[in-house]
């Protein structure tokens, strides 16, 4: 249906004389906006939720009043708060980098959803280099974390990248090589070849330890507790935002629970059978249900991400890189070596 | 126009423009995170050219590994990550001979090159590299993986010497 859509703009602007370039920009910037509009929405639930879960786990109920039902409605008054709040740049800081930090985290985050499959025909772009895409550009957010860290002139906000970098250069490599028994076992890096692969068992059966070297990697990258030493409030007050305010600490906040979701999303399609599920009413469409499924399997893995940052305590540094170093990386080389061997057996 | 065009031109121009803020930036710390726009400006050149496999690797290998690292040791780095660093040195002599060479050479392999592009790209590059690299180039493959093991060991000694 959006195929013939897009189709029709095309020999639309065609009688009309109008460039393709006009249109190819035009259908840009309306996937952008849904997007955009997507992640915003999605961050709000997030945070909502991931207090009243704390709020539980702690035997508190969290956000009541705002809103009515359950302070529903608190995320939209504290987005409203943080935008107009006033925008603080310390003495110290390098103006430009401190500027364009932010950006450059939210607009990472914001580009791994090009390859996020919700369905099938539902991907903006279903790239040949897939998982490989979400690897490599999910690497840029460090250059934004550094850049923030350096730029706000502040001791505090400089450890905190310093930390951020070595962990996240360290917990790459688990990442990439957890992921690889999968590409092997789909013969592919596209989104949509790996949950075809995924039709009779879903991945995470054969590769169960896979699965849990992935998450345990993912949550490391996107600095989340037990993994969150480059922020820990605790030793560097708040790490490499310490000097953010109003809506460029908004940024960094919405790009951290956008990477919550793309990293659930990306460990649903590569070992969770993607959109894959019953269709438990029959007369609503198949489309609907396998953006149901989902959906329901992306928040399930973020709920267990909270569950974790709320029952897990912080891990020193040097344990981080011992589990990192000594822990996930055999197991998971180990994982793909065994993978290799019984694929070679089975023919 | 073509929108590939437009951002070929784009990304030309962000490239050489960011290498140039590497080379003379007064800054290291901004040298080092111009050197990002550019292995972004030539991996967004990449998949222009349907090598999409490359401009992933590009992206994670030197932006994601060397850049970092490059900055993480910038910022342990104290006296020169304030800025104001000495970009320029006397060995006008000696580099003119360098650069010269280097440019007689590139000009020579672009004199003789042909670019007339016969066969169209294949449809997806990753696996013609993954059986290129394990077949006709297995050796030199092999060699650097040889030369990477030695760094690393190389590395792990130097570094428990200074424990002891």
């Amino acid at each position: 249906m959006i195929e013939q859509l897009v189709q029709r703009l095309y020999t639309l602007s065609a009688t009309w004389d109008i460039p393709p370039l006009v249109v190819q920009l035009l259908l840009m910037v309306v996937v952008a906006v849904i997007i955009i509009l997507f992640v915003s929405v999605s961050v709000m639930f997030l945070v909502w939720w991931e207090r009243k879960i704390s709020a539980h786990i702690q035997a508190r109920f969290g956000p009541m009043r705002v809103g009515g039902w359950h302070g529903w409605a608190q995320s939209i008054a504290d987005g409203i708060k943080l935008i107009l709040k006033e925008d603080i740049v310390p003495q110290a800081a390098d103006r430009i980098i401190f500027a364009l930090a932010p950006m450059v985290v939210f607009a990472t985050a914001l580009t791994l959803y090009i390859i996020i499959p919700f369905g099938p025909g539902l991907i903006v772009k279903d790239l040949n280099i897939g998982v490989l895409f979400y690897i490599s550009l999910s690497s840029l957010t460090v250059v934004g974390i550094v850049m923030a860290g350096w730029s706000s002139g502040n001791k505090y906000s400089a450890l905190g990248a310093l930390r951020s970098a070595a962990q996240v250069v360290s917990y790459e490599v688990p990442l990439v090589v957890s992921v690889l028994p999968v590409i092997m076992l789909a013969g592919s890096l596209r989104m949509t070849d790996i949950i075809a692969a995924q039709e009779k068992i879903w991945f995470i059966v054969p590769q169960v330890v896979a699965f849990l070297t992935f998450f345990t990697a993912a949550l490391a990258e996107t600095n989340r507790l037990p993994f969150d030493i480059p922020e820990a409030e605790s030793e560097l007050v708040a790490g490499f935002h310490v000097e953010y305010s109003g809506i460029r600490f908004a940024m960094f906040f919405m790009a951290e629970y956008a990477n919550m979701f793309t990293v659930s999303a990306i460990a649903v399609t590569c070992f969770l059978g993607g959109w894959r599920g019953p269709a438990l009413v029959p007369f609503l469409p198949e489309k609907f249900w396998a953006v149901f499924w989902f959906l329901t399997k992306t928040y399930f893995l973020i709920f267990v991400m909270i569950w974790l940052r709320w029952t897990l305590a912080r891990l020193r540094v040097d344990q981080l890189m011992n589990l990192g170093w000594k822990v996930l990386l055999p197991i998971a080389f180990l994982n793909l070596g065994v993978t290799g061997v019984v694929m070679v057996l089975l023919g | 126009m073509t929108a590939s065009e437009i951002s070929f031109f784009i990304l030309a121009v962000l490239s050489v423009a960011a290498a140039l803020v590497v080379v003379f930036g007064k800054n290291i710390v901004h040298a080092a995170l111009a050197l990002v726009l550019t292995f972004c400006s030539v991996a967004g050149i990449y998949v222009l050219l349907d090598a999409e496999f490359l401009a992933a690797v590009q992206i994670l290998l030197y932006v994601g590994g060397i850049t970092i690292l490059i900055l993480f040791a910038i910022m342990l780095t104290s006296r020169i990550s304030g800025g104001g660093v000495r970009i320029l040195n006397e060995q006008v002599g000696v580099s003119l001979v360098v650069v010269g060479g280097l440019l007689l050479l590139i000009v020579s392999v672009l004199w003789n090159a042909s670019f007339a592009g016969s066969a169209p790209p294949p449809v997806q590059t990753t696996p013609y590299i993954g059986r290129l690299l394990i077949t006709t180039y297995l050796l030199p493959f092999e060699v650097a993986s040889i030369l990477l093991l030695a760094a690393l060991i190389g590395a792990l000694i130097l570094a428990r010497k200074e424990k002891e």
